[in-house]
């Protein structure tokens, strides 16, 4: 149990500069997605389940999704913007 | 500022936080040290008090019930705060015609199938996840967003007018205000009968049984219902145009 604790602990540790140094913000999304899936094994590993749960459903789901469909927003209003431009 | 200049001030910042971070940690208790002696009270009684095998929940929808209706209400407003954000403005409109952005991408059989086969599945976890907050880890809020992602699936699946037709459902909104609301009125029916607010006043039954623990489990679908409609009205806000645009291109 001890040695599960610390192998997920320096996952969780390898992962989040992992996030951080994720320059393009669309890698981004993926690694933060990936770091709440470790983060829920954290939480389950360390006996919390329900936290767990919770951490899937909104770290490794949810949190990447808004962003996710942010960047698309913007993006789509770049896009309109420019095309408004060519057209003036 | 230059990359240069934002990994110096970063070093600097670093070298600041680190002999504080090196002391904060000196005097730190022992791993699985606790020493409040609520805790310990709680996980004592609550079986036994409220009839409820997964005690978080016990704690969540009953002893601190209205922390819970407070969290509740955050979500409730942030919500609308997005969807306020988003509301459709009149340049939107007068733009639209002309701002077609093609990124409809082909959906793979592989893709489509596996995402039909998904789904179904993920509705019978979601609401099992969501009824079951009484007796194992879950519970409405956890089960409302598994259930809330369900048509997610359905978009990439390809099927955007099923998509459509379920976030653009009146249900959904009725979902989110009635769960937020039907929160706080299940509190309040336990003031009719002359107890304080929150009081859990519904029959516990059996421990362990599905219909047991009183208003735990009730407010626990309660906030799967606010859950599931709440993120269902944020992707169709988030989505609008998309789908508009898609569902103009298949006619």
């Amino acid at each position: 149990m001890r040695l599960l604790q610390c192998v997920v602990l320096l996952l969780v540790a390898i992962t989040a500069p992992g996030v951080v140094l994720s320059r393009d913000p669309k890698c981004q999304v993926v690694t933060l997605s990936f770091y709440g899936l470790i983060c829920a094994l954290m939480f389950f590993i360390f006996q919390a389940p329900d936290v767990a749960l919770s951490q899937i459903t909104i770290g490794a789901v949810m949190l990447p999704l808004m962003i996710l469909l942010t960047l698309t927003k913007m993006r789509r209003q770049n896009l309109r913007r420019e095309q408004e431009k060519k057209r003036r | 500022m230059s990359s240069r200049q934002r990994t110096t001030l970063f070093l600097i910042a670093v070298a600041g936080l680190a002999p504080l971070f090196a002391w904060g940690f000196r005097n730190l208790p022992p791993m699985g040290d606790y020493r409040g002696p609520y805790g310990y009270a709680v996980t004592q009684v609550a079986v036994y008090e409220r009839h409820a095998t997964d005690v978080v929940n016990a704690i969540n929808y009953d002893y601190r019930g209205f922390d819970t209706l407070g969290e509740e209400f955050i979500l409730f407003a942030s919500i609308l705060g997005v969807l306020l954000l988003f509301r459709p403005s009149g340049d939107d409109h007068k733009g639209k015609k002309q701002a077609q952005v093609e990124d409809a991408l082909p959906v793979s059989d592989t893709l489509r199938v596996g995402m039909q086969a998904m789904a179904g599945t993920m509705v019978i976890f979601g609401l099992y996840i969501a009824a079951h907050g009484q007796l194992t880890p879950g519970g409405g809020f956890q089960g409302g967003v598994i259930l809330a992602t369900v048509p997610l699936v359905v978009y990439l699946s390809g099927d955007v007018k099923t998509f459509e037709a379920i976030v653009s459902n009146p249900l959904t909104k009725l979902a989110e205000c009635g769960g937020a609301g039907g929160y706080a009125i299940i509190g309040a029916l336990a003031m009719l009968g002359g107890a304080h607010f929150l009081t859990n006043f519904l029959p516990l039954g059996q421990t362990g049984d599905l219909f047991s623990s009183g208003t735990i489990a009730v407010i626990s679908v309660t906030v799967g219902v606010e859950v599931t409609g709440g993120f269902l009205v944020l992707m169709r806000s988030y989505l609008r145009e998309i789908i508009e645009e898609r569902l103009q291109g298949e006619e």
